[in-house]
């Protein structure tokens, strides 16, 4: 079992009642307090969710790929799965960024997609190549061998998510708004106090998902060893 | 409802609704678990009763 355990500081309980508490009160504040958009109207009010779930996949696909060095570093057995299961829930995180923008876009723009907008492009290619991980990943039977290959095709990944980031602010054509530019955020009051709620309310529920699944895979692993011993 | 309140009300359904078909298939699989640990358990028990019934008693 010391393979595959490790003692984390915060209880999953106290994590789940934190999500809770964060997402009912990031609602509230998107739909009782924040203003309306003055180009936008209603619809701008997608935006919190959107980027915050955005920011998160990003978070998670950086995790995964931290944990895939730490696992070609140390050989850690628990880093391949933690690395697994980070890149795991940002593919959940990264599906709601392509249906909440979808619906964005068609409100805004008329379109549910459009292929000549890089930065849309950008993160579907990102969202590709994590999600052939997975084709990787069990199409090798289990043990060092697809923990090793995993590791390495997810650090890979991890260039990708910069230059998804960057092609929001490069592109020639700003369909797509900039919200965080060099000099900060380009809203203030109530908006970024709103954001600031659910891009926290997000990060914690994407944690606390992260720490549930985790779990399960130990169990499962753990399970397989004593079944073959 | 407008149309705009109709998109911003689908979009926010689509993120609870992803969350919570996550959290059934993670139900689901604890379910999988404990039937397996229930699974093992049994096995685990049967040799000891095997070991009863071996001792000599004449």
């Amino acid at each position: 079992m010391e393979a595959v355990s490790r003692q984390y500081r915060v209880p999953l309980p106290a994590l789940a009642a934190a999500s809770l508490v964060l997402v009912t009160l990031a609602l509230a504040l998107i739909f009782f307090v924040a203003p309306n958009d003055a180009d936008q109207g209603f619809s701008q009010r997608i935006f919190y969710f959107h980027v915050s779930i955005a920011f998160t996949a990003y978070a998670c696909f950086a995790g995964g790929a931290w944990k895939a060095l730490v696992h070609l570093w140390k050989r850690d057995p628990l880093a391949d799965l933690e690395s697994y299961v980070a890149v795991h829930q940002g593919l959940i995180f990264g599906t709601l960024v392509l249906v909440t923008g979808s619906i964005w876009a068609k409100i805004s723009w008329g379109h549910w997609w459009l292929w000549s907008e890089d930065q849309l492009v950008l993160f579907l290619v990102l969202f590709l190549f994590y999600a052939a991980y997975f084709m990787l990943r069990f199409s090798v039977d289990p043990g060092p061998q697809r923990a090793n290959l995993s590791a390495v095709y997810a650090l890979f990944g991890v260039v990708l998510i910069p230059v998804s980031f960057l092609a929001i602010r490069i592109a020639k054509s700003f369909i797509h708004p900039i919200v965080f530019t060099r000099h900060g955020p380009n809203f203030g009051g109530w908006i970024l106090a709103t954001y600031c709620v659910a891009q926290a309310a997000l990060l914690v529920l994407a944690y606390t998902l992260y720490r549930v699944e985790l779990s399960g895979k130990r169990i499962d692993v753990r399970l397989r060893e004593l079944s073959l011993a | 409802m407008t149309t705009a309140e109709k998109y911003v009300t689908a979009a926010y359904c689509t993120v609870f609704a992803v969350v919570l078909v996550y959290v059934l298939i993670i139900a689901l699989k604890l379910n999988r678990l404990e039937r397996e640990v229930q699974a093992l358990e049994r096995r685990e028990a049967k040799p000891a009763e095997d070991e009863r019934e071996t001792i000599s008693v004449g």
